[in-house]
C-alpha cells in the first residue's frame, strides 16, 4: 500500500524523480565518498589531503579571476556596441557571436593548440615574416586565451540581453539632460545592466574554475588546475575519494560565490520596475 | 515677440514614408503652443526634431538665430518630458531631479537648495528618498517635470504628458503646468490629441494632420475660424456643409440662402459651411426656412444634443431646452452663426452626423486613456 502511493507521487512529479536521480543522488556519492577511504570506512583524512593542493586551489581561483575580469573587459564593450546597432545588424553580431558555440570544446581546443604551437600556424606566419618565435604552448597565458575564448559569450549574452531590455527612452533622458555618449553609458546603461554584468560573471567564472580539458591541452602539461587535478584522482581508484573531497570542496566555493552574486543581483533587481 | 525657435521647411520620412511635409514654425518666447492632431500626424517626430533626437532630412531647425540641426542633444537648452516620464527607475526622487546638475558638477549646496526648489514647485515636499518606480502616475509625471526643468532649459518639450492620468488628475495637472510656465517664463511646445487640453492651455495652438501645418492660431481663432474641414471638425463640434457663395455676405446652403460675415470669394465659388451645434437656436418651423425632423435627443448635462435630419442630412444642435424625438423643428441660424471655408481636400469627409452615435464617441475616449 505504501509502497503504491509512493510510485504514484513520483508519477505526479516527474522533475522530482529527475532532480532526486539526477542531482540528490550524485550529491550524496559525492558526500560518501568525500568521508570515506577506499574501504569504506569513515575518515577525516580526505579533509587533510586538501593541503597538498593548496598552490593548485590558488593558481585555478586565480586564472578563472582573470579569465572571467577579460571577459567582462571585453564582453561589456560588445554587449553595449551590439545592442546600440541597429536591430537587423543585432542579429547578425549575436550570431557571430555564438558560431563557436556551435563547434565542440574539444575541436576548438584542439584547433586553438594547433595555431599557438611552437610549430604551429601562427610561429609559421611569424617565422615567414623573420620575426622569431613565441612560445605559447605551455604559459598561463595560453589557458588565459582558452579560457576567455571559450567563455566569452557567456558573458556577452545576459549583458546584451539585459542592455537590449533598457528603455532606449531611458537614454535619450539622460543625452536630454545634457550627458554626452561617455556619460549616458556610466550613468544610465552601467547601473541599469549590472544583471546582465552579474549572470555574465557567474556563467564565466564557475565553467572557468571547473575546467580541465583547455588547462590540460594548452597548457601542455606544464601545470595543473583544480579541475585537472580531480580528474586524475578519479582516474586512479585508490584516490576516488580525494577527488570526492577536492569537488566537494570545489562545489561549496562555486555556492557560495553564487550566493554572493545573487545577492548583488537581488539589490541591482529591486531598483529596476 | 521674439522667436525663440523656427522650423524651416522641415520634413522627414520613415522608411520612404514621408512623415513630415514643409512644416513651417515659429515659436516665440514664453509662450505657451501646442502640436494638436489626431495619431500618426507627426506630433512626436517634430518633437523629437526640436529636441535633436531626430533630424530632419530638409530644412532647418533655428535656435536663437543659429542653425542648430547638428548640434546633438544634450548640448542643445532644451528638455523634454517624455510621454511615459523615462524617469530613472536606479535612482529615488530627488536623484532623479538633481540628474542635470550633477552633470554640471554644480556644488552639493546647490544642487540641495535647487532640488528642493523644485520639488516645492511640483508639490512633492518630503519625497527626496522615495523610490520613483513605487511612486502613483501623477507623482512620477511631477518629478519627470522637475527633472526637466532644473537646469533651467530655455524649452521645455513635453509630449502628451497627461495622456496616462485619470481625468481629474489631468484637469489638475493641466492648471498647474499652466501656473509653472508662467511662473517660469519657460517656453512650452507640448504635445496632445485632446482639443480640450490644447484650446485650454495654449497661447498658441497649431493644429497638424497627415504630416502637414493645418492652421496656426489662438485657440479662440481656431475655433471660430477654422479653415478647413479637418480643423472645424477636429475642434469641437461641427456641422459641415456644401454650399455656394453667390456673392460677398451671402451664402447659399441646404436649399436656402443666408447672410454671412464673409467674402473674397470668386463669385458662386463652392464652399464648405461650417455651424457650431451651440450656435444654431431651435425655434417652430413655421419661424425658419430651415426646417428638420429631431431623430435622436441625448442629455449631456449642461445641454442636450439634439440631432436633426434636414432633407438627409443630419445636423447636430446643442440647446438647453428639450426636443421630443420625431418633432418637427426650425433651425434658426445667425449671420455671425455662419463660418465660410475654402474647399479643401478634407472637404466632405467631416461634420455629417448620420453615422454619428455616442457609442462610438466612447469607444475612442477608451482609447485614448489606454495609450
Ligand atoms: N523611428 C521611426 N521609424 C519608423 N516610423 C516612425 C518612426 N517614428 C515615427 N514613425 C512613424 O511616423 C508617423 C508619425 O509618428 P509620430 O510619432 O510623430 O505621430 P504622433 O502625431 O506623435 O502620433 P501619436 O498621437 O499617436 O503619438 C507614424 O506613422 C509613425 O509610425
Ligand atoms: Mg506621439
Amino acid at each position: 500500500m505504501r509502497k503504491r502511493s509512493l510510485l504514484s507521487t513520483a508519477a505526479a512529479y516527474p522533475h522530482i524523480v529527475w532532480m532526486v536521480l539526477f542531482i540528490v543522488a550524485p550529491l550524496l556519492f559525492v558526500l560518501y565518498y568525500a568521508f570515506t577511504d577506499p574501504s569504506g570506512a569513515f575518515t577525516l583524512e580526505n579533509v587533510t589531503a586538501l593541503g597538498s593542493h593548496k598552490t593548485t586551489f590558488v593558481l585555478s581561483i586565480a586564472l578563472s579571476v582573470i579569465a572571467t575580469f577579460l571577459c567582462f573587459i571585453i564582453g561589456y564593450p560588445l554587449a553595449w556596441i551590439i545592442s546600440r546597432a541597429d536591430p537587423g545588424r543585432q542579429r547578425i553580431y549575436m550570431m557571430l557571436i555564438m558560431l563557436p558555440m556551435w563547434t565542440n570544446l574539444l575541436i576548438r581546443t584542439y584547433s586553438m593548440m594547433a595555431i599557438m604551437d611552437d610549430g604551429g600556424f601562427l610561429n609559421g606566419i611569424l617565422a615567414a615574416l623573420h620575426l622569431g618565435k613565441v612560445h605559447l604552448i605551455g604559459t598561463k597565458g595560453a589557458v588565459l586565451f582558452g579560457m576567455v575564448y571559450d567563455f566569452l559569450p557567456y558573458m556577452v549574452l545576459p549583458i546584451y540581453t539585459v542592455m537590449n531590455k533598457i528603455d532606449p527612452r531611458l537614454t535619450e533622458a539622460a543625452s536630454d539632460l545634457g550627458a554626452g555618449g561617455w556619460r549616458v553609458l556610466t550613468k544610465v546603461t552601467m547601473p541599469l545592466s549590472m544583471s546582465g554584468v552579474v549572470s555574465g560573471i557567474t556563467m564565466v567564472f564557475v565553467p572557468s574554475i571547473s575546467t580541465f580539458y583547455i588547462s590540460q591541452k594548452l597548457g601542455g602539461g606544464s601545470f595543473e588546475l583544480i579541475g585537472d587535478t580531480i580528474e586524475r584522482q578519479f582516474q586512479n581508484e585508490t584516490t576516488y575519494n580525494v577527488g570526492a573531497m577536492i569537488s566537494l570542496v570545489m562545489m561549496v566555493l562555486i555556492l557560495i560565490s553564487l550566493a554572493v552574486m545573487n545577492k548583488f543581483s537581488d539589490e541591482s533587481e529591486e531598483i529596476l520596475p | 515677440m521674439e522667436k525663440i525657435i523656427e522650423l524651416k521647411n522641415i520634413s522627414k520620412s520613415f522608411d520612404g514614408e514621408a512623415v513630415l511635409k514643409h512644416i513651417d514654425l515659429y515659436i516665440g518666447n514664453s509662450e505657451f503652443i501646442t502640436l494638436l492632431g489626431p495619431s500618426g500626424c507627426g506630433k512626436t517626430t517634430t518633437l523629437r526634431i526640436i529636441g535633436g533626437f531626430e533630424k530632419p532630412d530638409e530644412g532647418d531647425v533655428i535656435f536663437e538665430g543659429t542653425r542648430i540641426n547638428d548640434v546633438p542633444a544634450h548640448k542643445r537648452s532644451v528638455n523634454t518630458v517624455f510621454q511615459k516620464y523615462a524617469l530613472f527607475p536606479h535612482l529615488n526622487v530627488f536623484e532623479n531631479i538633481a540628474f542635470a546638475l550633477r552633470l554640471q558638477k554644480c556644488p552639493k549646496e546647490e544642487i540641495r537648495r535647487r532640488v528642493k526648489e523644485m520639488l516645492s514647485l511640483v508639490a512633492l515636499e518630503g519625497f527626496e528618498r522615495k523610490n520613483v518606480t513605487l511612486l502613483s502616475g501623477g507623482q512620477q509625471q511631477r518629478v519627470a517635470i522637475a527633472r526637466a526643468l532644473i537646469s533651467h532649459p530655455k524649452i521645455l518639450l513635453l509630449d502628451e504628458p497627461l495622456g496616462a492620468l485619470d481625468l481629474k488628475l489631468r484637469k489638475d495637472m493641466q492648471n498647474e503646468l499652466k501656473n509653472i510656465q508662467k511662473q517660469t517664463g519657460i517656453t512650452f511646445i507640448y504635445v496632445t490629441h485632446d482639443q480640450e487640453e490644447a484650446l485650454s492651455m495654449s497661447d498658441t495652438v497649431v493644429v497638424m494632420a497627415d504630416g502637414e501645418i493645418q492652421q496656426i492660431g489662438t485657440p479662440i481663432d481656431i475655433y471660430n475660424e477654422p479653415v478647413n474641414a479637418f480643423v472645424a471638425d477636429f475642434i469641437g463640434e461641427s456641422n459641415i456643409v456644401d454650399g455656394v457663395m453667390p456673392a460677398d455676405r451671402t451664402v447659399r446652403f441646404s436649399g436656402h440662402t443666408f447672410e454671412c460675415l464673409d467674402g473674397g470669394f470668386a463669385a458662386n465659388e463652392a464652399v464648405d459651411v461650417v455651424i457650431r451645434p451651440e450656435d444654431i437656436d431651435v425655434v417652430s418651423p413655421d419661424q425658419s426656412p430651415l426646417t428638420g425632423t429631431v431623430t435622436g435627443v441625448t442629455f449631456k448635462g449642461v445641454h442636450y444634443e439634439i440631432i436633426v435630419d434636414v432633407g438627409g442630412f443630419k445636423w447636430m444642435i446643442q440647446s438647453t431646452d428639450f426636443v421630443e424625438e420625431g418633432a418637427r423643428i426650425g433651425l434658426k441660424i445667425g449671420p455671425d452663426d455662419i463660418h465660410v471655408m475654402k474647399k479643401s481636400r478634407y472637404s466632405g469627409l467631416y461634420g455629417d452626423y448620420s453615422s454619428f452615435s455616442d457609442e462610438l464617441d466612447e469607444l475612442s475616449d477608451a482609447d485614448k486613456v489606454e495609450e
